[in-house]
This record gives C-alpha cells, structure tokens and sequence, in this order.
C-alpha cells in the first residue's frame, strides 16, 4: 500500500495514500469538527465547517480546504485549528443557525443534535446575523417518521443514504437556492413516496429534521387504562443498544434490564420477539426445506425486514413468489400473544395492549400492512416504539436503568435460544436456519453452530452449506443498494431460463442488520455496529440451547397449539401475503 | 430505479427516436427534458414518470433538475406567456411597475396561469434590448418603452385575439 508522510499541526503521520485530511486527522488524534461529513458516506463538503490550512514550502497558504473532501499532500503540514480557522467556524455555524428554527426545548433531536452541540463548543451566545427561517410544512404523512424540513441544515446525509446507501430514491433536493429543501418529489407526500419507511435518513440526520414518531404518549395512555393487560415483546437488536442511553459500553447486553423496566413501565406480561424469532425458524425453515426438496421456487428470500418487504413490493414485485410467506417475529409474537397466550392465561384478547420494542421504524408501518397483521381477529400489535422511544420512557418514569436488577420474560412466549438473538445481525437469519435445516433435512443436530462465511460487513455475503452431501447455496445482502445485484441476477437467470446460483437469500434493508436500524440509539457508525455485533454473539454464545427447534416453548407452542410448522393453523397465524406497490402510490 | 406510469402519456415518434438515440448517452436527461418541454410547453407529471421508465432513472433525479433549472417548468403554462424583464436596466427603468401592473389587472402572480389558462406571467433577466427598458415580451412579441398606462390595452389585445 502507497502511502504518505504528512503533518498534523505539526505532529507527523503516516497514512494510506488517498486519506482525506479528516481521516489522516483522526489518526493523529486530532479532532476536527464536521456537521455534514458522516463516516458512512462519501463525503461531499457541504457545511464547510472542517476547513484548514495547508502549510508546505511555500509557506501557509490563505486558502482554506475542507478537510473531509481534500486528499493529502506528501510533505505537507496541515494546520486544523488556530484563532483564525476557530472564527470562521464559528461564522460558518452561526450562518447555520440563522436559518434553524431556535426549537431546541420541543425538538425531537433536544441534546442529542450535532448542530447543537457545535453551537454549544463555539460558545455562541447570540446568533450573529438576523434570523432567515424558511417555513416548510411539516410531512407526517407516514406512521414511522416525521420529516421537518423547516429544521434541514442541507447537509445532504438523507438524501446520500436513501440513494445510495438503501438504492430507494424517495428523498431528493428540490429547487435552488434559498429555496432548496429536501422532499419526496412530485408533489407526492412521504407515504405516496418510494419510501420504505427504513429511517436511515432519521438515524443520519445531525438535527431534528428527521425523526422518528413519537407515540411514547399511547403507552402511558393504555398504562393508565386498568382495563388494558400491556403485553411487550422487544427485538434482538434493542438489547445490545439501549444501554447506550443510559451511558453503558455499547454492545452491553441489558435484556434483563429492560425486561424489569419494561414491568415498571407497566407491562403485565413481558415477552421476547426472540421467543418469535426461534417460531420464525420453524415456520420459514421448513417452508424452505419443503421448497428446496420438492422442486419450489428457489431462492427463498427472507422476509423478517419490513422495509425489505417494501422495497421488494415496489421494486422487485416479480420476486414475490420467491419471498416467504413467513411473517417477520413482531407479527408472529403479536398473533400468538392474542390467541394462543391469551386462551392458556384466559385473557379476553380484546383486553391485550401488544407492545412491540423495536431497532426499527419501518415496524411502526408493518402493523397495518394489511388484514393479515389481525390475523388473532384484532390488531396482532397495537403500537410499536422504538429503542429511542423506550430509552426517553425510561429517563421520564426515573428509572435508573443501569442499576436495575435483571429479570426473566415471562412464559409462554418469552423463552429464545441463541439462533433468535442473531435475528439482529447481518447473517443471523440465514445462520439460524442453517442451524435448524440441517436438523430437519437429516433429523441430526449440525455439530459446529457457528457459520461463519455469513457474518461480517461485507454487503453481500455467500457460502455453500453441506448438509451430509447435500450443498445449499446462500447469499447474504444488507444495505438495500446492495441487494440490487443480487435480485438483477436472479431475475437475469430466471428470464434466461438458466439455473439459479442461490438457494436461499437473507436481506436486511439496514447496513448490519437491525442493530443499526433507524430507530436505535444516534451516532451509528462501524465501530458502533461492530460493538453492538459482538454483543450479539456474545448473546448467542450465553445460550445453552442455540438451535431454535430445541426451545422448549417452541416445542410446546407446537405441541398444546399450533401442531406443526406450516400447518393450517400456523398458515393462518404467522404467514402473510405480498402484492405489487406502486412507487409513487398516487399517481 | 425506475417507475412505471400510471397514467400513459403518448410521446411523438420524433421524441421517442430522439431518446433512443440519446438513450444510453452521458449528459441525456437535460436534453431530453428540453425536448419533452419542447413538446409540451412544460413538462407533465406523467411525462416526467415516462422519462423516468425510459432512461432507468428515478424520478427523484428527475425532479431534482427540473426544479432546479428556472428553464424547465412543471405546470401548464398559458397560452400566452407573458415575460417581463427585471434585469438592471429594465429594473432601474420601472421594470417592477410594469410586474405590479400586469399582476393586478390579471389577477394572479408572477410563476402562475390565468384561471381561464390564456396568459402566465414571467420575470425574466434581460432579454436584449436595454435600449427599449422597460422591456416585456408575450410570446415572441416585444413591447418596449413601457409604461403601466401602456399595459391594459396591449393585454386587452391579447384577450380579443383568444
């Protein structure tokens, strides 16, 4: 590898040729600030609050460079803070700020803001110039984000991330100078949009233009209601997360925790989506064994990622006999918590609150999917809240989260087996069903559990599995940009008439997998990811029983309830349907 | 990412030969935008949707450099487009008097069409002839030395002619 020998504020560094001088910076330990740059994205300078000075033999130059978009030099020294860099800073944030609402106190981004905190660090007491707010109505037009462009900076992260990082293209600019904002265009509402409600755009903006919907208040609503039994089930990916709210080491694994704050909350009952997670196992593995042994459309692609799910309605619609019917674990736990939970406690289904808490906004949009979502004869889940939700929830009851002691879920829908907590990895679903196909093509239990050519960040993943002679081929994609490779393929072999390359194909719409979806904690970024992965598995690892199948819940769901994978009942239940979806859904 | 039409609009054979020619080319869009608002006198919705199916790209795309070109215009205009010139001279001359003018006995704002769809109204940054400030063009008639006075009589002009 090249490389080139630069200076730092005069602190020589060495790095790979090509670095950016905000990367070599950060090599050398030396912070400088940024509001647009995001390490995800090719950076494209748009702020220009990273700017510096080079300095070589001729001296130091007058011209400023942004730091995020500008390639070292060999041999030269860049200077990146001085009084005079400090002041145009400082002008460039106060520009900022006068043309941002002052609406910190009721923002949704209230001290979690990177522009609030850049005002805060350049000691601004008075904005410098006249306020210049341009007046956007505000678009809650879809159950899972909120998009205030009145508050946009313009850093341009949404419209990067919903392009090129998730390949949907509902975001764009529109118009031009002062009159620029961000919008789904056409004259289209963000629900009449393409967009697939991933709320990567939310988890990317530095400020409060994009975020989540609040709906903390329905649960304190129904848990005021003496009438209401609150049954919450939480994703895999929020127990590896949710500590960070509250100043934990990301990656702590707090499920205990939560499953105690979500009892003070006021939960009656508190269930794992894990528990669901091992039944999705059960009901799309052997929807997959059945397909891969009896000559059925193949690839199977999973289906537990509602945003997936969208994208693969407007984009792919010609994918849909390919999709499994499996509904994702949320729909799942919140059928069986209104059917079979309610019949063995009792409980008058019309009386269960279904609560889900969930790494993800595109869940707040999957519970009125369609019909199939009241597969129990009510809605299966009332109201899902994010990790971000459940973290303000627990600071406004004054739980003090990181000293609670750790409790159990309750039976008997609560218990999961490691295969479960993978769900909220890039890989898990395929490595669970790996675990659990093998058991029930060979009736033998997989001896290694851990596959390993399907973790990891690389966008798209592929391995062959020998199951005793038999090879199956699988593909993983995360980051939807990256899946349209894949899914060209296949439909290039299909139409060609041409044998298939893969058998069976997991998708995640959010790079990771659902420990960086767009309702988890702010700042993710692949240190972040890569810590809450390792909690993951560690996870994982803690669990004596790791193949679905071997849950005893699961064992006796099938046994008291639902019979076998796949029957009537489950057909019913946990599978669903998919249909063709406009892009532009009113025009 | 491409989207499919909902509502079909008919392309002449000399635009659709013109797309596919320029098809696969670096640079098309803007080019065969200029060509369906050469069509149309704007460009339609369903238009924008067809280019979008056509060329593969999305219709964010699209919409993002129809709006950003002042060029490109995204409602019908009128029949007859009224464009005043509010550059330096013109300006200076009572360019904006003339704006006033037109807008109130027309009743409606620059950027927008009459209700009965006869005359859009227009600014403009010089279109040539300083000599002649204030400066109006409808369609490709000019009309120079202007006065506000001047500005009922040459509309009533237009009206009569339909």
């Amino acid at each position: 590898m090249e490389t080139v020998k630069i200076k730092i504020d005069g602190i020589p560094v060495e790095v790979a040729a090509g670095t950016t001088i905000l990367n070599a910076a950060k090599k050398a330990g030396v912070k400088i600030p940024t509001l647009c740059a995001h390490p995800d994205l090719e950076p494209w300078g748009a702020c220009g609050i990273c700017v510096v000075k080079t300095e070589n033999q001729m001296g130091v130059s007058p011209r400023l460079v942004r730091a995020c978009t500008t390639k070292v030099t060999e041999g030269f020294n860049y200077i990146t803070h001085d009084p005079e860099i400090q002041s145009i800073r400082k002008t460039v944030v106060n520009l900022i700020l006068s043309n941002h609402p002052q609406e910190c106190l009721t923002c949704g981004r209230n001290q979690q803001c990177e522009l609030q905190r850049l005002a805060e660090e350049f000691s601004i007491r008075e904005i410098a110039f006249p306020s210049n707010v341009r007046r956007v109505p505000k678009d809650n037009s879809t159950p899972s984000i909120v998009l205030d462009a009145t508050k946009c900076i313009q850093c341009g992260r949404c419209a990067q991330v919903c392009q090129q990082l998730q390949g949907v293209w509902a975001l764009e600019f529109i118009h031009r100078g002062e009159n620029t904002r961000i919008a789904p265009v056409a004259d289209s509402t963000l629900n009449e949009s393409p967009c697939i409600k991933c709320g990567q755009c939310a988890a990317h903006c530095p400020v409060g233009a994009i975020y989540e919907n609040d709906e903390t208040d329905k649960f304190f609503a129904a848990a005021r209601n003496p009438e209401l039994h609150i049954a919450v089930q939480m994703a895999p990916a929020v127990r590896v997360a949710l500590g960070e709210a509250f100043g934990m080491e990301p990656g702590s694994i707090v499920t205990g925790k939560i499953y105690a704050a979500l009892r003070r909350l006021g939960a009656k009952a508190v269930f794992d989506t894990n528990f669901s997670a091992d039944l999705t196992i059960m009901e799309e593995g052997s929807e997959f064994v059945k397909r891969f042994t009896t000559g059925g459309v193949l690839p199977q692609l999973t289906s537990c990622c509602p945003a997936w799910t969208n994208y693969m309605e407007e984009y792919y619609p010609d994918m849909i006999p390919n999709f499994s019917t499996a509904k994702s674990p949320m729909m799942m736990q919140g059928a069986v918590t209104k059917t079979y939970y309610a019949e063995q406690k009792g409980i008058d289904p019309a009386k269960i609150y279904s609560v889900a808490i969930m790494p993800c906004t595109a869940k707040k949009h999957e519970i009125e999917r369609d019909d199939n979502m009241h597969a129990s004869g009510y809605p299966d889940v009332d109201l899902v809240l994010t990790t971000r939700e459940l973290a303000r929830m627990i600071k406004m009851a004054g739980i003090d989260f990181a000293n609670l002691p750790e409790e159990k879920a309750d039976s008997p829908i609560g218990a999961y087996t490691g295969a479960a907590t993978i769900f909220g990895v890039t890989g898990g679903v395929m490595e669970a069903a790996i675990r659990t196909a093998y058991k029930l093509v060979t009736n033998e239990e997989l001896a290694d559990v851990n596959i390993t050519p399907v973790r990891g960040m690389e966008g798209v993943k592929s391995a062959e599995v020998d199951i005793k002679g038999t090879k199956v081929r699988v593909a993983v994609a995360h980051g939807l940009a990256n899946v349209k490779a894949v899914l060209d393929e296949v439909r290039a072999l299909r139409e060609a008439g041409k044998p298939q390359k893969y058998d069976f194909i997991e998708v995640m719409a959010c790079r990771g997998g659902c420990i960086a979806g767009g309702g988890q904690p702010y700042g993710t970024d692949d240190d972040l990811r890569a810590k809450r992965t390792a909690g993951i598995y560690k996870d994982d690892e803690k669990c004596t029983l790791r193949r679905s199948h071997e849950n005893p819940e699961i064992i006796e769901i099938y046994e008291k309830y639902l019979g076998a994978p796949l029957s009537e009942k489950s057909h019913h239940l946990l599978h669903t349907t998919y249909e063709k979806v406009k892009t532009y859904k009113a025009l | 990412m491409s989207v499919g039409t909902a509502e079909e609009i008919k392309f002449s054979d000399e635009l659709m030969a013109f797309i596919e020619e320029w098809k696969n080319k670096p640079g098309n869009l803007i080019m065969i935008l200029h060509r369906v608002q050469g069509e149309f006198g704007y460009i339609p919705r369903a238009a924008a949707m067809k280019v979008s199916g056509l060329l593969g790209i999305p219709l964010a795309k699209i919409y993002g450099v129809i709006t950003f070109y002042h060029f490109f215009k995204t409602k019908k205009p009128g029949k007859y487009i009224i464009q005043v010139c509010l550059g330096t001279a013109c300006y200076l001359r009572g360019g904006q008097d003339i704006m006033n003018e037109l807008e109130t006995i027309l009743g409606t704002s620059v950027g927008h069409v009459t209700d009965d769809g006869l005359f859009s109204i227009e600014a403009v940054r010089c279109i040539g002839c300083c000599g002649l400030a204030p400066v109006m063009m409808i369609g490709n008639e000019v009309f120079g030395k202007l006065t506000p006075e001047k500005v009922p009589e040459i509309i009533a002009d237009f009206r009569n002619r339909g």
